[in-house]
């Protein structure tokens, strides 16, 4: 039996760990990846001070931390289901049944899919997936390759992939379908890249930028989007082609490619074969929440916070008794939120173990103030209305709690 | 041989000199370094096919990357449904690749002409009605 077992050794797992060992908690993190770090593995951008935040080093100044106040953390075990029991909760596992009175889910994040003609194809991944094999692994995708999905993530790993030496032809939008036309309408991807036009040395995207309110402004500057792109770090992005299909054998060798209209619409007779030997497909993130689901949490649907949420107020608490949720189950933000996330929820369920002091008091006010001030100061939001969605939420928890 | 490492990155330095882990990959001998995954030491041999859909034979490899799809099961040291992507390789591992299953109820024959589904039975059963007022 654990005072508190956490899902998910990322950022707000281990942080959240961290302030529950320092209070002497009894503590076991669990993770199916076979190390710890979550999605803090594999990022590498470049800060605005000219400092690299190197995702590895930051999970192992964590894990580090963890490990000198004796955190138990096991990887590779995967939980697949939860009971709400009397005393708490039993968490089944892949190595068994874990016991705890307090429960933190922090799984992090998925990436949304986004099907074209031929994405089965070996040699097709997610861009996420090429961020791992890429700054984990040390392996390259490929030698060229295309990126299908321009959005806040993409861009950014398309710049690692160029880093180690792996070129990126282009990026471009999926062919509109059914299901993706959040990701291949050309305006929604505008309007969705504007919080990171100022990376991008264009007057194109900046004009878009500038008149931002404006639809008729944002709808010129993609009537009249470059038709050889716009060159991020040399690397052209496509707003106005899409990839209609991916061809190959037994894996991936070629893409089409077609013009579109500023509405998404194929223009007929533009085809044309690249050959790439991989393709990354970005459709962005949602909530990795199905846990949080399966022990009957309550959910709404916040689109700012990336999707279904499991209803949480500020301090990080559900309105299931000793249940908390921490990191990007709450909402997509970068890994600065979802540690210090992890802190404000490892807090609460020390005061939750019955812990009253002024010190407890402030910490958790200070903790509080530190996920405002790294959302605040966030450089890349993935959704630009994240604070509106966080006041919703507040919104619904408040209700749900006092009726 | 190891061709796609990355040995030399300009941020992340100089990669360390790691233990090599000898494995085969559908009878076929790789090595990979100490800290692969079965997913990235494959593709680090340039194997990106994992195996094939069970049902229609096509080819499907690695998506994700992180253990969300189960796109990239393999065999295990004969446990069949193993996520490539999140079993670290160890030394004589034997990994085999994802097969096509029978489909012993799409068999082409006597039975061929029997609904499968709800739509299926309502059409039949509309279309025999017809004829049969017919004659």
């Amino acid at each position: 039996m654990h005072d508190v077992l956490i899902i998910g050794a990322g950022p707000a797992g281990l942080a959240a760990a961290i302030a529950c060992r320092e209070w002497e908690l009894n503590v076991l993190v669990i993770d199916e990846f076979p190390q710890p770090g979550g999605r803090l593995l594999g990022q590498l951008h470049q800060e605005p001070s000219g400092r690299w935040w190197n995702g590895i080093d930051e999970a192992r100044n964590l894990l580090d931390k963890a490990n000198d106040l004796d955190t138990k953390i096991r990887c590779g075990v995967s939980a697949y289901h939860i009971e709400k029991v009397d005393h708490g909760f039993k968490v089944h596992t892949n190595q068994g049944v874990y016991e705890a009175t307090n429960l933190l889910i922090a799984t992090g994040a998925a990436e949304s899919a986004v099907p074209i003609p031929g994405w089965t194809l070996p040699g097709v991944i997610s861009i996420g997936a090429a961020q791992v094999m890429t700054n984990v692994y040390r392996v390259r995708v490929g030698h060229k390759g295309i990126i299908v999905g321009v959005n806040v993530l993409s861009v950014a790993i398309a710049r690692e992939l160029q880093l180690a030496g792996v070129e990126v032809h282009s990026m471009a939008l999926p062919a509109l379908n059914l299901v993706n036309e959040e990701h291949g309408h050309p305006k929604k991807v505008m309007d969705r890249l504007l919080p990171i036009a100022h990376l991008a040395p264009s007057a194109w995207v900046r004009l878009g930028r500038y008149f931002a309110r404006g639809t008729w402004a944002r709808n010129l500057a993609v009537r009249f989007y470059p038709r050889q792109g716009v060159k991020i770090w040399g690397i052209p992005i496509h707003l106005r082609k899409a990839v209609t299909k991916i061809n190959g054998n037994d894996q991936v060798e070629s893409v089409t490619v077609c013009d579109i209209t500023p509405d998404g619409d194929l223009i007929p007779g533009t085809e044309q074969t690249i050959s790439v030997d991989f393709v990354c497909i970005a459709g962005g993130l949602y909530p990795l929440a199905e846990l949080a689901a399966v022990l009957g949490c309550p959910f709404r649907y916040i689109e700012e916070l990336g999707g279904y949420v499991p209803v949480h107020n500020e301090q990080m608490e559900t309105p299931l008794d000793g249940l908390f949720v921490a990191g990007n189950i709450t909402g997509i933000e970068n890994a600065k939120v979802a540690r210090a996330q992890g802190t404000l929820a490892g807090l609460s369920i020390v005061k939750r173990m019955g812990q009253v002091t002024g010190e407890l008091e402030e910490m958790i006010d200070d903790a509080k103030e530190r996920v405002q001030r790294e959302r605040e100061e966030a450089i890349i939001q993935f959704h630009p209305g994240i604070q509106q969605g966080r006041i919703k939420m507040e919104a619904v928890y408040k209700k749900i709690c006092t009726t | 041989m190891m061709t796609n490492r990355i040995v030399n990155h300009p941020v992340l330095g100089k990669l360390e000199e790691r233990k090599v882990i000898q494995f085969t990959f559908d009878g076929k001998q790789f090595s990979g370094c100490e800290g692969d995954t079965v997913a990235s030491a494959l593709w680090a041999n340039g194997v990106k096919k994992l195996r094939v859909h069970e049902e229609s034979g096509q080819p499907r490899g690695l998506y994700c990357n992180i253990g969300h799809c189960f796109e990239c099961r393999v065999t295990v040291n004969g446990q069949p449904g193993v996520r490539a992507c999140l079993t670290k390789i160890e030394e004589n591992m034997v990994i085999e690749s994802g097969k096509q299953l029978p489909t012993p109820l799409k068999t082409k024959g006597p039975g061929d002409h029997l609904p499968r589904t709800y739509a299926e039975y309502a059409t039949k059963a509309e279309t025999s009605e017809e004829e049969n007022s017919r004659a």
